[in-house]
């Protein structure tokens, strides 16, 4: 017998049916007609649902209790874009399919699996991934290959507090990240003509330098909720000083090794994706310039919004870890 | 039945109308979305795809004119060519108008340098001087002046279509199924033509109109 569990946090039924009848009420009312209002009681609400009902499922998030961080004047780009532009292949190639196409994502049961070069693996659940270490928010820029930004209040913890836990060994070197595979969920990987012809699963790496560094966020949740499925739910890597296809989403699996792991975009296009992919307004993608970029916030199409790149993505603070390396073929 | 006869003038000016109606129309709705902010995360990169998308349909509805008068005989279509062609042009201006003002915001070195740098830029730009030189010479008045030469020099047509293809194909990261199926229909309609690819000299003997 299947035991299907109840998607978290649980939803108690009343409330379901309650908002279901409030949201169609007028549609209803119309289709009653001369009926009126009275004939709105139960044994309608039924046929309701079936004829008129908007029956796809919602993805629930819920908020999370974290310390705030103060903003320092950059203006953050609203809720309904951070959700509603994303690069997730597995749910579709267009900016808006993965909004429209990962509602019914199913995270619960989750397992994330921390192995490799490490003295203990482990695995967490769900509920686990928000106890690793306190939460907190992080407002960081995001800045993608193809030249636009985001400003996005994230929450999360910073992945070094992970990797602590599993004690690497000496011997590793690089982390590699992975994402769900599970084409039943994700039309992307089910079919190669809405996957964007990738290799599924997507897969990323850091060094492990990289990785440990304060700015390395293991993000589980943005503005105050947690993370919805198009933005990689229930936890994704975020990399601020990176281009944003490092910030790999719906993690499953992270594994030390002694290697550099192979990247997704990296083995699709290696002239145009290096394995570091640290923002750099002097190293052009061949098909687009880096120098500047478009800074998504609120405003149409007249919001003069183009700003200049800047080295790490601002994030001045990681230049070190490059020290001595020729940027330009390391990019 | 003999569908010539059946398309009267009449309706052929209510196809026509039809077709400025709709382009005229969903232009301005997609442009007021995206001046107000409501064409989805970021307005500027879905109005470069909208305009640039149906450039390309209809110069593939454009393409698709002789082959479909001939297999219907039904000349009278003909006189949609010209009207398709100009809209096909129009939109490859609002294309290159929202990248110049909405993508790089004015920045005209930027532009100069982008079309020389980025071989899917150059191309692009390539159809739309070709489709420039077809739109103003497309008057009757034109026509009559260039005599012989203007048909050969509208033959040029069957170059900026696969430029654009090309353009298209080049300018996505990987998802590449969409700009295949526009080859696979471009490749279809220029297949129609072989006949007048393989008499080539021959195009500038033909009757014009």
């Amino acid at each position: 017998m299947l035991i299907k569990r109840q998607r978290y946090p649980s939803i108690k039924e009343h409330q379901v049916t309650d908002e279901a009848v409030y949201q169609q009420r007028r549609q209803i009312l119309k289709q009653l007609g001369f009926m009126g209002a009275g004939a709105l009681l139960a044994p309608h609400q039924s046929l309701a649902l079936n004829l008129f009902g908007d029956d796809k499922p919602k993805f629930k998030t819920h908020p999370l209790s974290y310390s705030k961080q103060e903003n320092h004047g950059e203006t953050l780009t609203p809720f309904n874009k951070v959700s509603g532009h994303n690069n997730f292949y597995e749910f579709g190639t267009d900016k808006a399919d993965p909004k429209a196409n990962a509602q019914a994502f199913d995270i619960d049961p989750w397992l994330l699996r921390v192995d490799g070069q490490v003295e203990k693996p482990f695995s967490l659940s769900l509920e686990a991934l928000y106890k690793v270490a306190p939460l907190e928010e992080r407002i960081y820029r995001l800045r993608c290959v193809e030249a636009w930004s985001m400003v996005i209040p994230w929450i999360g913890f910073p992945l070094k507090a992970l990797l602590e836990k599993a004690q690497p060994l000496n011997g590793a070197k690089y982390v590699a990240f992975e994402t769900l595979y599970d084409p039943k969920q994700m039309p992307g990987q089910a079919s190669v003509f809405r996957g964007g012809g990738i290799d599924y699963p997507y897969v990323e790496g850091l060094r492990i330098d990289e990785a440990v560094h304060p700015l390395t966020l293991l993000a589980v949740g943005l503005y105050g909720n947690s993370l919805p499925p198009q933005n990689g739910a229930p936890i994704r890597l975020v990399v601020p000083w990176k281009y944003g296809f490092k910030s790999i989403k719906s993690i499953v699996r992270i594994r030390l090794t002694d290697k550099q792991p192979p990247t997704t975009w990296n083995l699709l296009a290696p002239n145009e994706y290096g394995f570091f992919a640290n923002v750099n307004p002097k190293v052009d993608h061949p098909r687009w310039s880096q120098a500047r970029e478009r800074r998504i916030t609120t405003g149409g199409l007249f919001t003069n919004n183009r700003i200049d790149t800047l080295p790490f993505n601002g994030y001045n603070e990681v230049a070190s870890l490059y020290r001595g390396m020729d940027l330009r073929r390391f990019y | 039945m003999n569908l010539s006869r059946a398309l009267s003038r009449r309706s052929i000016e209510w196809i026509k109308f039809f077709i400025h109606s709709l382009s005229l129309s969903w232009a301005a709705v997609v442009f007021y979305q995206a001046a107000t902010d409501q064409l989805g995360g970021d307005p500027v990169e879905a109005l470069l795809h909208f305009t640039g998308i149906s450039a390309f349909n209809l110069l593939l509805l454009c393409l698709s004119v002789s082959p479909l008068a001939k297999w219907l005989r039904a000349s009278p279509l003909m006189q949609l060519r010209r009207l398709l062609g100009l809209y096909a042009f129009t939109f490859a201006c609002l294309h290159l108008l929202s990248f110049v003002m909405f993508e790089l915001q004015l920045e005209w070195q930027l532009l100069m340098t982008e079309i020389i740098k980025r071989p899917y830029i150059t191309v692009g730009f390539s159809a739309w001087v070709i489709l420039l030189l077809l739109a103003a010479t497309s008057t009757k008045a034109m026509q009559r002046r260039l005599g012989k030469q203007w048909q050969k020099l509208h033959n040029w047509v069957y170059l900026a279509g696969p430029l654009i293809a090309l353009h298209y194909i080049w300018s996505v990261k990987s998802d590449i199924f969409q700009p295949v199926v526009y080859i696979g229909l471009l490749a279809i309609l220029l297949f129609c033509r072989k006949d007048k690819f393989i008499k080539t000299t021959y195009c500038v003997n033909e009757k014009r109109g």
